[in-house]
């Protein structure tokens, strides 16, 4: 009992890793005020540069750097839109989501080698494999968290330091009040643009180092629509959060366990269709943004940033 | 005191455009170290666009700002702040999230990464104490009064270094005794060398805070007093550019049949603790009911539950004898009821649309308005100008969009909106509330002129002042239930005060007029 325990909880922290750096990236960049809905389409680039850089140039990483670069670029072109052009955010989201979907699903069939029609899926190339820690990886069920690959152990340290800066620094404490209040903000001497636009690319980079894990580590390489859908797990979580990156592992514990829990069951020939286990994490996001919601609406001090999805501009009335 | 003082603050000829709109129109201004300025104005007379071109706020289109002399450019809060000059915004500038001390710090580049909670609490105790702005450092703001987020704000500018304060009408949310406070820390601030520049529209504030006073009008500056050397009758004709009216004139009231009854009404919050507790109550059509108490003791739910906006959970609401109890809002609209909500800017009109298109959101069914379901622009356009002139709505043209108005002509074109569609029934919440003179004179004719019309008025206000003036008999609210009445010309304030902590009236008869009250008390 206590090894499936293990294996399922090793399984989960590996499948939870991409969910929490984007979950965080996205917490992030909505603490700003910005609502950027392109995780999706940022997660899928950021796993496409990864997995393409990692084929032709084997170092893993300049493909991690290269992946939150790509993601940093797409959050850029979203704060353009969204801080300067005062677009809507949530179209703008979405049309980054369309674009990084698309344009990743394209670059997926023209940069692999010519043996393979230029196609990239079914390549294979080095990747983050489990690293052991000696001594630690061999305790009951906790020794899970010590065989882990290089990207999982970061958010071991990502986790607690993006929980420490929010709360505790004075930076953290300007990105809140920019989220929050950006009137005031700005009157007590914050530049909320500049804010802005620091935290909607961080965020970016976050969700395209995210993406990155997919590609590198958790199923490496190529395929169509590696994310299935993650990105849109991401926004789910960052609510199921409350915006506190801290909680960001619970929702990726809680995500990632139902991805290990039904790919065990797949695995082991169970009955249940295979369409209702594939369903299982989508199902169990709508039960936890509609439970957090309900629990919101009774308790009306937490929620999301106060102006989250508005524009700024002093002289506005 | 001294004749050769040396301006701390002089503006030169500030002009500040809107689109539509000049706010500040070559305006100068000058502020000598220790002293208070009052800026005085109507609502829309550019008060506080000047403070917040000084503020940082605002970039002026034309004029310059000199400091201790010296021309300062002021681009951004941070400059200003920079320069020692900080303001307490009429709406608070603080993170109801966050706690006294984080908004305190808020922005500030000085202090360590990761800050120093503890020595900055201290500090603030410090400054606290010195001043008496009594507030915790560690409270959350949402969980302060008011009163205290104002000492919060006034706390933040001082640990900030401020030497000229501004204040944007800070009394307007403070009981007497927090405005008598507040004049006492200015007044310790000024002794101590700082200024501050102090905006109001009461005359007698002017009298009780400043040492000089500058009268603005329609953005222009009127003039420049030495406040010992005035008078509020004299700032009131100066502010408005006529003479004021300090009371309306009433004729005795002529009630006659009812035409708004609520019969043992409940009402609860959105958390479902009863906000309305069984009341009981009468509008006639030809009479102004007023209804007196503390905010947040119901009033706001007894508007709402006969406007339909709130669900009644017992009793009855009739109009006209009609069963009007949790119907819709448009057919209480139908049924003659109009509207003067307390929230003018969320719930009374839609900042983006045009004045016109504000003056017809409720008549637009109509014919002429609407013919065979379309609109008809011209007659939009005809009646809204004929609304603007009748009600004096002082905007660009009925095309600008409703909200670069000042607060009271926003609450004139609402006026003029509900009173064009009233048809039996005026509620009207807090109707004068952040308005200035002017305008507070014309709603208050208004609604008597409505009730000289028969119909019946229900209002409701903080204002014991407006209420004695206006209304013909007053109800006193406590905690959701309806403490006593009484008439207003023979109106007892401290009755009615001690019926708004929560004693009915008869006790409060006999505490007040004393004959049994050693037995009662």
């Amino acid at each position: 009992m206590t090894a499936l325990i293990t294996s399922i909880l090793t399984i989960t922290l590996s499948a939870g890793t991409s969910l929490v750096y984007a979950t965080i990236g996205e917490i992030y960049t909505e603490r700003s005020g910005i609502l950027n809905l392109g995780v999706e389409g940022m997660m899928l680039m950021g796993a496409l540069t990864a997995f393409a850089t990692v084929f032709h140039t084997g170092s893993l990483l300049l493909s991690v750097i290269l992946a939150m670069a790509v993601g940093g670029f797409l959050a850029l072109i979203h704060a353009f839109l969204s801080i300067t052009m005062r677009a809507n955010q949530v179209v703008s989201g979405l049309s980054i989501t369309l674009f990084g979907t698309g344009f990743a699903s394209f670059l997926g069939q023209r940069l692999g080698p010519e043996s393979n029609n230029f196609y990239l899926s079914g390549m294979t190339a080095q990747r983050y494999a489990a690293v052991q820690i000696e001594g630690l990886t061999d305790l009951p069920i906790l020794g899970a968290f010590f065989k882990q690959d290089v990207l999982t152990y970061g958010i071991y340290i990502l986790i607690p330091l993006a929980w420490f800066f929010m709360y505790k620094t004075k930076h953290g404490l300007n990105l809140r009040a920019v989220g929050e209040n950006p009137q005031t903000a700005d009157a007590m001497g914050v530049n909320v643009v500049k804010l802005r636009y620091l935290y909607t690319v961080i965020g970016g980079m976050l969700v395209g180092l995210g993406g990155a894990h997919l590609s590198l580590a958790y199923t490496p390489g190529w395929t169509e629509n590696i994310t299935g859908g993650r990105g849109w797990i991401v926004i789910a979580l960052v609510i199921f959060s409350m915006w506190n990156p801290s909680r960001a592992i619970l929702g990726a514990i809680l995500f990632g366990g139902i991805n290990a829990v039904q790919f065990r069951l797949q695995a082991s020939g169970t009955d249940i269709p295979s369409a209702y286990l594939n369903m299982a994490p989508y199902v169990a996001t709508i039960i936890v943004l509609v439970l957090v919601t309900v629990w919101e609406s009774h308790n009306r001090r937490i929620g999301p940033p106060n102006a989250l999805g508005t524009s700024y501009m002093r002289e506005d009335k | 005191m001294e004749t050769e003082k040396k301006p701390i603050l002089e503006m030169r000829g500030i002009t500040k455009r809107f689109p539509g709109v000049v706010a500040n129109d070559g305006v100068d201004l000058e502020l000598f170290p220790g002293e208070v300025l009052a800026l005085l104005g109507e609502n829309g007379a550019g008060k506080s666009s000047l403070m917040n071109v000084l503020a940082g706020l605002y970039r002026p289109d034309e004029g310059e700002i000199y400091i201790r002399g010296e021309r300062v450019n002021i681009d951004s809060p941070r400059d200003a702040m920079a320069l020692g000059i900080g303001m307490v915004h009429q709406n608070f500038m603080l993170v109801e999230t966050m706690t006294v001390a984080e908004n305190i710090i808020l922005g500030l580049r000085d202090i360590k990464t990761v800050p120093d909670m503890g020595g900055i609490i201290k500090k603030i105790r410090q400054i606290s104490e010195h001043y008496k702005l009594k507030v915790d450092p560690k409270a959350y703001i949402w969980q302060l009064s008011v009163g205290e987020q104002q000492r919060v704000e006034i706390l933040k500018q001082i640990y900030r270094g401020a030497e000229i304060l501004i204040l944007d009408e800070p009394t307007a949310v403070l009981t007497p005794q927090e405005s008598e406070e507040l004049n006492h820390i200015l007044q310790q601030m000024t002794s101590e060398g700082k200024s501050a520049i102090f905006i109001t529209h009461k005359m007698e504030e002017v009298i009780d805070f400043s040492d000089w006073v500058r009268v603005l009008h329609q953005g222009k500056l009127v003039t420049v007093k030495k406040t010992a050397e005035t008078n509020p009758q004299e700032l009131a004709r100066l502010m408005v550019g006529r003479e004021v009216l300090f009371r309306i004139e009433k004729k005795p009231a002529q009630p006659k049949e009812p035409v708004l009854v609520l019969e043992q009404v409940q009402a609860n919050n959105e958390k479902g603790m009863p906000v309305l507790k069984g009341v009981d109550l009468q509008v006639r059509r030809g009479e102004i009911v007023g209804v007196a108490g503390v905010a947040g003791n119901g009033q706001t739910e007894l508007t709402e539950v006969i406007t339909g906006l709130h669900p009644v959970s017992g009793g009855r609401v009739l109009v006209d004898g009609k069963e009007m109890t949790n119907r819709s809002p448009l057919s209480i609209i139908k049924a003659g009821v109009s509207h003067i909500p307390s929230d003018r800017i969320a719930m009374g009109v839609v900042g983006d649309m045009s004045v016109a298109n504000n003056l017809v959101m409720k008549g637009y069914r109509k014919e002429p308005i609407t013919h065979s379901g379309l609109m008809n622009l011209r007659k939009i356009a005809e009646f809204a100008q004929r609304m603007v002139e009748l009600f004096r709505i002082s905007t660009p043209s009925t095309a600008t969009r409703v909200k670069f108005l000042s607060g009271g002509n926003i609450q004139k074109t609402i006026l003029a909106r509900e009173i064009d569609s009233c048809g039996g029934v005026l509620v009207a919440a807090y109707p004068s509330r952040g308005l200035d003179v002017g305008a507070t004179e014309a709603v208050r004719n208004e609604m008597v002129a409505q009730r000289d019309r028969d119909n019946g008025v229900l209002l409701v206000s903080e204002d014991l002042e407006e209420l004695l003036t206006v209304a013909d008999r007053i109800v006193v609210m406590f905690e959701g239930q309806i403490m006593g009445e009484v008439q207003s010309e023979d109106a007892n304030v401290e009755l009615i005060g001690l019926m708004m902590a929560g004693v009915p009236k008869e006790r409060a008869e006999k505490q007040y007029y004393g004959s049994d009250h050693a037995t009662d008390v």
